[in-house]
C-alpha cells in the first residue's frame, strides 16, 4: 500500500456529524413516543410527511446548488429539521401546513444562506413561526389529549391519520377533536385564578398540562441522553431553564389571574423542554462558548416567560430562540475565552 | 506535596502504550548505512568538516554548529563518509536536504573519551559549552538547541526547573522506558542541569499512567544532595497528574506545575522556569560524564504492522526501515508511516528516510487502526473543538477565517498561540483538517510579514534612488544656473580686468580655440588650464571657480573626442569578438541560449559598426573644417 | 435697528442665516488649516499594501503612481507581484469586493530574483540604471552583481542588458520555506463546483 502523506493528527475520535444526527434523532423518541400516546398518530404522520418533503427538497436544492447530493444528504440535518418541525406542529397537520413549513425551513432558512453550518437562524423554527404568522389558525388548533376525549369521539387509526393530514378526510369532530392547549387557556382567562382554572378545563394536569407532563419528561430523557453522550454542553438548556423557571418563580404570586403558572407548571407545559434540549442546543445557530451559550439559554428562557405572559402567542420558544440566533454573533464577540498566555496572570 | 493545576480543553484519545512496553529496550545493530541530515535541530543547519572518502570514528564531530542557534553533528559509529548530498528527511515535507552519509566498518571503534570524573568542580559555562559541543537539541520533539535554553539571562533568576516525562501522545513509550531502565542517568542528568541553573524547586513532572516509575525516579533522585549542588535549599519533587492529552506541550506542563502562563510570544524563562525533556536529561548526562556526544536514542516503533513493537536504543541515521525490520514491519498491513505519534507526528515520504535526533516515535498503524479520514463534512460550529483546545482558541472560527484567507482576522484571534496539538482535530464531528488550516495560515502570516518587511526596504530604496536622480536633476539645474550667471557677470566685468580673470578667461579662449582645431592637447594648453584650475580653487568667488571648472571640462572633453571614438571602437571590437566566441562555444555545447547569444553578436557587432561610422564622420567633419 | 430686524421677520432670518454661515465658514475654515493633512493618507495606505516591486507591471511607474491610480478609482487588480492576496488586501482597505488579476498586465508567479551571470557581465551599467531600487552593485567596465536580498524581482534589468546575461531565477525553497497547503475543500466537490465558489472562499464549503 502506498504510503499516505496527510497532515496530524492522524487519530480521530470516530464521531461524525452524522452520528451525532443520528443519536439527536434517537433521543427525540422518547418525547415522541409520549405525544403518540397523548395525542395519536398524528405526531408520527407529521414526521414521516416532513422527512419526505425535507429530503425532498434539500435533494432539490443541492441539485439546483450543484452539489453531490449523496454526501450532503448523508448528514441527516434535514432529518433532524424535518423531525423537529415535525414535533412542533399540532398533530395531524395538513400536509401543505407541513410542505410550506418544511420549505422555508430547507429552501429559504437552510439553503439560500448556503447549507449546513451556514444558517444563521435555526431552520425548523423559521418554519415553524411563518407557519404560525401564515397560518394562526391552524397553527392553534391542537388535537385534545386522548384520555380527555368524550367516550363518543374514536381516536382516528393510523391510516385514518395520515388520510386527515392529506387531506382526504375530515377531523372525526373538529369540536370535540380538539381543544385549548393549557397555555392558550391561561391567555385567554385573565380573570380566573389558577386553580379556578384547573378545575374548570381538564386539560391541565396535575404540574403542568394533561399530556404534556409526559411529553415534557419524554424529551427530557432523550435530551439527558444527549448530555450524557456528550453531544452537547450542559450549558444552553440549563440556562433556558433556570432563567424561564427563575422568571415564573419571580412573578408567580400564588396563582392570581395575573399569574402565569408555577415553574413546574411553565416548565412542563408547551415546548419548553423539547426547545431546551432539541433546539436551544442547535449549534449552528447558538453561541459558540461555553460562557455564550449561558447567555444565548438565559436570554431565551427570559424572551420565552416574557412573551408568554405578554406577548400574542401562547407559547414562544420559536420566537425566543430566532431572536437569541440574531444576538448570537454579538454574544460570541463578547465572549471570547481568553487565549492561553493572554491573560492577566501571564502579564503579570 | 505540589499542588497541581489543570488547564482548559485536552482530550482522552486511546493510549495504546501498552503494546511497546512489553519488552526491555533493545539495542539495534548498526546499520550498514547511517544518514545524518545536517539540520536536526530548529536553527542553522550544521556545516560538514569531513569529506567524502574521510574515516571517521564513532563520536567524532562530522560537522560543525553555524551561528549561535545552531549544533553540531557527531558520528554514530566508526566508518567512511560516502556521500555529502541531498537525500530525503523526515519531513512533513518529504523534500530532500543536505545529508552526510556514513558506512560503517563495523568496527564501532569510538574516539578518544576524555569524560569528567567530577562535573561538581565546573562552572556553568563549562558545563553549557560541553552540552553545546556534544550536539544536543530537545529529545522531546522541537529539538531546539539545548545549550542556548540553558544559557539564560543572568537578570532573569530561574527559580524552576521543570523535568517533562509526560509523554502524553498516545502509542509513545520511549520516556517511559527510559525512565525505567535509565533512572540513575536521569537524575544525573538532572544534577548536572541544577548545577548548571541553580534552581530552588525541581518538578519532575510525570502523567498518572506511568506510576510504576515514581518510586525509581525518587529514589534516584534522592541519591543527589540538590542544596549543595546549586548552593540553595533545592529539592526535587517527583509530582503525577491525572493523564490528558496535551500536558506534555511545555506551556501545558508549565500549568499544570505552576498554575502560571507562560506569556504569549515569550518564554518560560520569563517566569523564571526551564523546562527538559529527560531525554536531554540522559544526553547531558551521556555528554559530561562519559563524553559521549548524542548519537543515539530511545526510539518506540509500534502500530499494528509490526508484529514486535518495543522500544529500540538507536543510533541516530539508522533507516527507518532497517529499524521496522527489527521489528518484523508487514509492509502490506501499513496504510502510512508516522515519525512521532498519531497527534503531532508526521507521515513519512518513503521508508528509507533515517532516525533523527528529534525521533521519539515510528508509528506503523493499520488501516483498522488509524483510518483514512473520510471528507470533510460542514461545520456546524458544535463548539466540541473550542472545548478541547488546550489555548483556549475558537478553532471553529479560526477555519472560518483561515478559509477566507483573512489573515488580520486569524492575528487578531491569537492563531500564533496554537500549539498545533491537533485536540481539534481529533474531536471535530465533521473530519475537518483544522491543524492544516491553522499550519498553512501561520505560513502565510508569516510570509506576509517578511513580504511587508521587503516591501518596506524596497520603497525606501526606490524613495532614496528617486531622491538621488532628484539631486543630480537638481544639480544640473543649478550648474547650468550659475553658468548663466557667471557668464552675465563675466560681461559686466569684462572692463576691469584683473590677474584672475584673465587666467581664467586665456584659458577658456585656448580651450575654445583647441576644440575648433581639434588637435591633441598640448602641454603648453593643460599647464594654463592647471594654472586656471588653481586660481580658480584658490579664488574666493564661487562663480568664478564654477566657470573655471566648467572651463577644464569642457577642455578635457574637447581634448580627446578622437581618442574617446577610437576607445569606444577597440571597446565593440572586443563585445563583438566576445560575443562571436560565446556563439562559437555555445554551437559546441549545443547550449539553449545559442539565438540568444547570436542576437548579442548580431547587435555588439551593429555597435561596433555605428562607433567605426561615427569615427569616420568625426574625421572627415575635422579635416572638412581644416 | 434691532426694532428694524423685530418687526421684519424675513430680515430677521435673513441675518440669522448669515450668521450661522459665517459660524460654520469660519469653523470649517479653521479646521482645514488646523487638522490639515499631509499628503494623502489613503494613497499612503494603498502603497503600503503594494509590494514595492516598482516593476510597472500595472502600467504605472512604480506603486506610488499606482496607488495613486487606485485612490483615483482604478482598478485593484493590476498588481501581478501581489497577487490574489495583495488584491484581497486592498479590497479589505477599499471596502470594495476582491476581483480576480487582471492577466492584461501579468500573472501572479511564484518569486524570483535577477542573477547576472558574471563571467559574461561586460560591465555596461545599464541594468544599474534600469533598476529601480538600486540593487545592482557594479562600476563601468567591471562586473555587476545582485544584491539578492534586496532583489524585489521585477525584471526591469533584464531588458536592457545588452549581453543577455540576467537570468531570473526562483527563489529556493527548502524545506523551511515548505508548508502544508490549505487543503482541498470537499473531494466530492471537485467535479462540479459552482463558479460562485471560485469568487467567494467564504461560501464554498456549503452545505
Amino acid at each position: 500500500m502506498a504510503l499516505m502523506r496527510i497532515t496530524s493528527p492522524h487519530a480521530h475520535n470516530k464521531q461524525s456529524t452524522s452520528d451525532v444526527m443520528k443519536l439527536v434523532l434517537l433521543a427525540t423518541l422518547p418525547g415522541v413516543l409520549a405525544l403518540t400516546v397523548a395525542f395519536g398518530w398524528g405526531t408520527l404522520i407529521n414526521i414521516l410527511l416532513a422527512s419526505i418533503f425535507g429530503l425532498a427538497l434539500e435533494a432539490l436544492a443541492l441539485a439546483a446548488r450543484k452539489r453531490p447530493i449523496a454526501f450532503y444528504l448523508k448528514d441527516y440535518s434535514a432529518l433532524v429539521t424535518a423531525v423537529l418541525l415535525g414535533i412542533a406542529l399540532p398533530p395531524y397537520s395538513a400536509w401543505w401546513i407541513l410542505l410550506t413549513g418544511m420549505f422555508f425551513s430547507i429552501i429559504v432558512a437552510k439553503q439560500l444562506y448556503g447549507g449546513l453550518g451556514y444558517n444563521p437562524f435555526n431552520p425548523a423554527m423559521v418554519g415553524y413561526v411563518v407557519l404560525l404568522i401564515s397560518f394562526p389558525i391552524q397553527m392553534t388548533v391542537w388535537a385534545a389529549p386522548i384520555e380527555l376525549l368524550p367516550a363518543s369521539v374514536s381516536v382516528p387509526n393510523l391510516w385514518d391519520s395520515l388520510l386527515i393530514a392529506l387531506g382526504f378526510m375530515q377531523f372525526p369532530s373538529v369540536d370535540g377533536f380538539t381543544m385549548a392547549t393549557p397555555l392558550d387557556l391561561l391567555r385567554q382567562n385573565n380573570a380566573l385564578m389558577i386553580d379556578d382554572l384547573k378545575q374548570q378545563y381538564s386539560q391541565f394536569g396535575q404540574w403542568g398540562g394533561t399530556g404534556w407532563e409526559w411529553v415534557s419528561l419524554g424529551f427530557l430523557v432523550g435530551g439527558l441522553y444527549l448530555l450524557y453522550r456528550k453531544i452537547f454542553t450542559w450549558h444552553a438548556p440549563i440556562s433556558m431553564l433556570l432563567a424561564l423557571a427563575l422568571m415564573s418563580a419571580l412573578f408567580y404570586d400564588g396563582g392570581s389571574s395575573a399569574s402565569s403558572g408555577s415553574p413546574p407548571f411553565q416548565l412542563l407545559t408547551g415546548a419548553a423542554i423539547f426547545g431546551a434540549f432539541f433546539i436551544v442546543t442547535d449549534p449552528v445557530s447558538s453561541a459558540v462558548s461555553n460562557k455564550g451559550r449561558i447567555i444565548y439559554g438565559a436570554g431565551i428562557g427570559i424572551l420565552i416567560f416574557l412573551i408568554r405572559k405578554w406577548g400574542n402567542y401562547p407559547d414562544a420558544v420559536a420566537f425566543a430562540v430566532l431572536l437569541m440566533n440574531f444576538a448570537a454573533p454579538l454574544i460570541d464577540h463578547y465572549t471570547q475565552p481568553t487565549t492561553y498566555g493572554h491573560s492577566k496572570k501571564s502579564k503579570s | 506535596m505540589n499542588k497541581i493545576w489543570d488547564f482548559h480543553g485536552g482530550i482522552h484519545p486511546l493510549e495504546n502504550k501498552t503494546q511497546s512496553l512489553t519488552k526491555a529496550i533493545v539495542t539495534a545493530p548498526i546499520a550498514p548505512q547511517l544518514t545524518l541530515p545536517l539540520s536536526q535541530h530548529i536553527g542553522a543547519p550544521a556545516k560538514p568538516i569531513v569529506q567524502v572518502g574521510d574515516q571517521v570514528l564513532k563520536g567524532q564531530c562530522i560537522a560543525e554548529a553555524v551561528g549561535p542557534v545552531s549544533v553540531p553533528l557527531h558520528a554514530p559509529t566508526s566508518g567512511t563518509v560516502i556521500a555529502i548530498e541531498q537525500r530525503t528527511i523526515p519531513h512533513a515535507s518529504g523534500l530532500e536536504d543536505n545529508c552526510i552519509v556514513i558506512e560503517a566498518n563495523g568496527n564501532d571503534e569510538w574516539r578518544t573519551r576524555n569524560p569528567i570524573t567530577d562535573y561538581t568542580q565546573l562552572d556553568k559555562n563549562t558545563l553549557i559549552k560541553i552540552i553545546s559541543h556534544a550536539g544536543i537539541s530537545g529529545m522531546g520533539g522541537a529539538g531546539f538547541p539545548t545549550s542556548i535554553k540553558l544559557n539564560t539571562r543572568d537578570d532573569i533568576a530561574i527559580d524552576t526547573l521543570i523535568l517533562n516525562a509526560t509523554e502524553c501522545e498516545p502509542y509513545i513509550t520511549s520516556d517511559h522506558s527510559l525512565m525505567r531502565e535509565y533512572a540513575d542517568e536521569i537524575a544525573n542528568g538532572v544534577a548536572i542541569l541544577a548545577k548548571i541553573i541553580k534552581p530552588t524547586k525541581i518538578l519532575f513532572g510525570i502523567e498518572d499512567n506511568k506510576l510504576d516509575v515514581v518510586d525509581g525516579i525518587s529514589a534516584a533522585l534522592a541519591q543527589h544532595d540538590f542544596a549543595a549542588l546549586t548552593g540553595l535549599a533545592t529539592e526535587a519533587e517527583v509530582i503525577t497528574f491525572p493523564t490528558k492529552y496535551p500536558s506534555g506541550g511545555e506551556k501545558q506542563l508549565i500549568q499544570i506545575l505552576t498554575g502560571k502562563e507562560v506569556p504569549s510570544g515569550g518564554l518560560p524563562a520569563q517566569l523564571g522556569i526551564v523546562c527538559q525533556n529527560i531525554g536531554t536529561a540522559v544526553a547531558i548526562h551521556n555528554a559530561v560524564c562519559l563524553d559521549e556526544p548524542l548519537i543515539s536514542r530511545i526510539t518506540t516503533v509500534t502500530g499494528d504492522a509490526v508484529n514486535q513493537p518495543c522500544n529500540y536504543h538507536v543510533l541516530l541515521g539508522t533507516p527507518v526501515e532497517f529499524l521496522l525490520a527489527q521489528s518484523d514491519y508487514q509492509k502490506n498491513q501499513s496504510a502510512r508511516l508516522i515519525m512521532g505519534g498519531p497527534m503531532m507526528g508526521f507521515a513519512l515520504a518513503n521508508t528509507a528516510v533515517p532516525i533523527v535526533k528529534t525521533t521519539n516515535c515510528i508509528l506503523a498503524p493499520t488501516e483498522e487502526e488509524l483510518p483514512t479520514p473520510p471528507p470533510a463534512q460542514a461545520c456546524i460550529r458544535c463548539g466540541m473543538c473550542a472545548e478541547a483546545c488546550p489555548a483556549s482558541l475558537l478553532p471553529q472560527q479560526l477555519y472560518w477565517f483561515a478559509q477566507g484567507k483573512e489573515l488580520d482576522k486569524l492575528e487578531e484571534h491569537n492563531i500564533a498561540d496554537c500549539i498545533e496539538c491537533g485536540a481539534c482535530s481529533y474531536v471535530c464531528p465533521s473530519n475537518i483538517p483544522l491543524v492544516q488550516y491553522y499550519r498553512a495560515s501561520k505560513v502565510d502570516i508569516r510570509q506576509r510579514k517578511v513580504d511587508h518587511q521587503n516591501a518596506e526596504l524596497a520603497k525606501e530604496r526606490f524613495d532614496a534612488r528617486q531622491e538621488r536622480l532628484q539631486r543630480l536633476e537638481d544639480e544640473k539645474i543649478a550648474a547650468r544656473k550659475a553658468r548663466q550667471a557667471a557668464a552675465k557677470l563675466a560681461a559686466e566685468q569684462r572692463g576691469k580686468e584683473d590677474v584672475k580673470n584673465a587666467a581664467v578667461e586665456a584659458a577658456v579662449e585656448r580651450v575654445k580655440a583647441k576644440k575648433a582645431k581639434g588637435v591633441q592637447e598640448s602641454p603648453a594648453a593643460k599647464e594654463s588650464e592647471n594654472q586656471a584650475n588653481i586660481i580658480a580653487t584658490e579664488s574666493d568667488d564661487p562663480i568664478a571657480r564654477a566657470v573655471a571648472k566648467r572651463a577644464a571640462q569642457l577642455a578635457e572633453d574637447a581634448a580627446n573626442p578622437e581618442n574617446k571614438l577610437i576607445r569606444a571602437i577597440d571597446s565593440a571590437k572586443q563585445r563583438v569578438s566576445k560575443s562571436q566566441t560565446r556563439v562559437v562555444d555555445a554551437e559546441a555545447n549545443n547550449d539553449e541560449n545559442l539565438a540568444i547569444f547570436k542576437q548579442a553578436a548580431e547587435k555588439a557587432e551593429a555597435k561596433l559598426a555605428s562607433a567605426q561610422q561615427a569615427l569616420i564622420d568625426f574625421r572627415a567633419q575635422s579635416s572638412a573644417q581644416e | 435697528m434691532i426694532e428694524l430686524i423685530s418687526q421684519h421677520p424675513f430680515i430677521a432670518a435673513l441675518l440669522a442665516l448669515l450668521m450661522l454661515g459665517l459660524v460654520f465658514g469660519a469653523t470649517l475654515g479653521f479646521g482645514a488649516v488646523k487638522f490639515a493633512v499631509d499628503g494623502d493618507p489613503i494613497v499612503d495606505q494603498i502603497n503600503a499594501i503594494l509590494p514595492q516591486t516598482q516593476c510597472g507591471q500595472c502600467g504605472y511607474p512604480g506603486c506610488k503612481p499606482y496607488a495613486e491610480a487606485i485612490a483615483n478609482g482604478d482598478a485593484i487588480n493590476k498588481c501581478p507581484p501581489g497577487g490574489e492576496a495583495g488584491i484581497h488586501e486592498l479590497a479589505n482597505l477599499l471596502d470594495v469586493e476582491p476581483i480576480a488579476l487582471d492577466d492584461e498586465h501579468g500573472v501572479e508567479d511564484i518569486k524570483k530574483v535577477a542573477y547576472i551571470r558574471e563571467d559574461e557581465c561586460i560591465g555596461c551599467t545599464k541594468c544599474i540604471q534600469a533598476c529601480p531600487i538600486d540593487a545592482i552593485l557594479g562600476a563601468a567596465k567591471l562586473m555587476h552583481t545582485v544584491i539578492v536580498s534586496e532583489c524585489t524581482g521585477c525584471d526591469l534589468c533584464v531588458e536592457p542588458c545588452p549581453v543577455d546575461c540576467i537570468d531570473m531565477i526562483p527563489v529556493a525553497t527548502g524545506t523551511r520555506a515548505w508548508k502544508w497547503e490549505i487543503p482541498d475543500r470537499d473531494p466530492s466537490h471537485n467535479a462540479n463546483i459552482i463558479v460562485t465558489d471560485n469568487t467567494n472562499n467564504q461560501n464554498g464549503h456549503a452545505a
